[in-house]
């Protein structure tokens, strides 16, 4: 569906949330706690988009093991966003390129924007939620 | 206007909850309405009332009481973050079979619900953290 | 358009480079808290926010400047500083308000 379809039918699909993850997993709450969120907001069937930029690329980090250090690894559950209805994962190109990621190293389907794209999206959004 | 405002941070170890409190007074005193104020990850300690910070500095906690008995302003903690943190209320403390509660007056106890409802319901929604 | 708030130093985390780096034409950038010291002249990032002011509206939050020992005359020309109320006639005035930690 193209930005265009959700202007018109914008009342349907409720308000346009932007989630906007800048942090890595683990080292501080506000991943984990973010998508606590995204998980609760689901049910209110708004048009919601994640986006993540700077450390929070780590986020989708595959592989994650937390064996080793006594938390829980919650990174499977990006994977079931798509249940849940969220689709749009956005991932900024320069936070990837900077950190030598690529999409094979990430653990769901994203697309990744550059800055000018990632501007465009935060103007659209109607609330902003940064962790 | 109505605004929903959410604090990420604790009081008195980040300047979060005192930048959210000004701009809560402000817009009140502007005339708008606060539509809710959500208190999230360590947001969550702004609700308890064993706070005693010393006599010469400003009680952030009471002054969050007195926003909501004032103003009518709706303060909603939410409970998971709450409830890791070890902040709740007699009910909370009741379910989870815990000796103590220290919710303080004019904030409740709720889920993130409320947070989401505060972002389709306030005109402008601003977050306050670290 | 939006109103982006930066809290942090320009010196200890990007997230005032982040903002400039997507703030459009006609948004608007307020600088809080230890992102005030974003709006002082003399300061490595002085020729950012120089360059912005015109197609971005920058503001600083006075309060938070002069707890940190800094005055107007502190402060890169064309930056705007206001108060609380003004804060709030900022948010009020833009579509969206998105912080930037």
């Amino acid at each position: 569906m193209s930005e265009e379809d959700y202007e018109e039918d914008g009342e349907m699909n409720g308000k346009k949330f932007l989630y906007v993850n800048r942090r890595g997993p683990y080292g501080t709450v506000y991943a984990l706690e973010s998508l606590e969120v995204v998980l609760i907001g689901a049910a209110f069937e708004q048009d919601v988009s994640l986006a993540f930029m700077d450390d929070g690329v780590y986020q989708l980090k595959k592989g994650q093991n937390t064996d080793g250090m006594g938390m829980k690894n919650f990174s499977p559950t990006y994977r079931a966003l798509e249940m849940y209805d969220v689709e749009k994962l956005f991932v900024s190109k320069e936070s990837m390129d900077e950190r030598g990621l690529t999409t094979e190293d990430l653990i769901v389907d994203v697309e990744v924007i550059d800055n000018a794209a990632m501007a465009d999206l935060m103007e659209d959004a109607e609330v902003v939620l940064s962790f | 206007m109505k605004f929903g405002i959410q604090v990420n941070e604790g009081p008195y170890q980040h300047q979060a909850a005192d930048s959210a409190y000004n701009f809560a007074k402000a817009a009140i005193d502007a005339g708008h309405e606060i539509f809710r104020i959500f208190f999230y990850h360590d947001g969550v300690n702004n609700g308890t009332r064993l706070t005693t910070p010393p006599q010469d500095d400003r009680n952030i906690v009471k002054r969050w009481s007195e926003l909501a008995a004032d103003h009518n302003v709706d303060l909603v903690i939410c409970v998971a973050a709450a409830q890791r943190r070890g902040i709740c209320d007699a009910d909370e403390s009741k379910r989870n079979g815990k000796d103590a509660d220290n919710l303080a007056e004019g904030f409740r106890i709720s889920g993130l619900g409320q947070l989401i409802e505060a972002g389709i319901e306030s005109d402008r929604l601003l977050v306050f953290g670290d | 358009m939006l109103l982006h708030t930066v809290n942090k130093s320009p010196f200890e985390r990007n997230s005032f480079a982040q903002c400039m780096g997507h703030a459009k034409k006609g948004s608007s950038v307020l600088l809080i808290e230890d992102g005030v010291f974003a709006a002082l002249k003399g300061a490595a990032n002085e020729s950012v926010v120089s360059n912005a002011i015109g197609d971005i509206g920058v503001y600083v939050l006075g309060p938070d400047l002069n707890a940190r020992g800094m005055t107007d005359e502190d402060v890169i020309d064309g930056v705007k500083i206001v108060d609380y109320t003004g804060f709030v006639e900022l948010a009020a005035e833009h579509d969206v308000v998105q912080s930037w930690l």
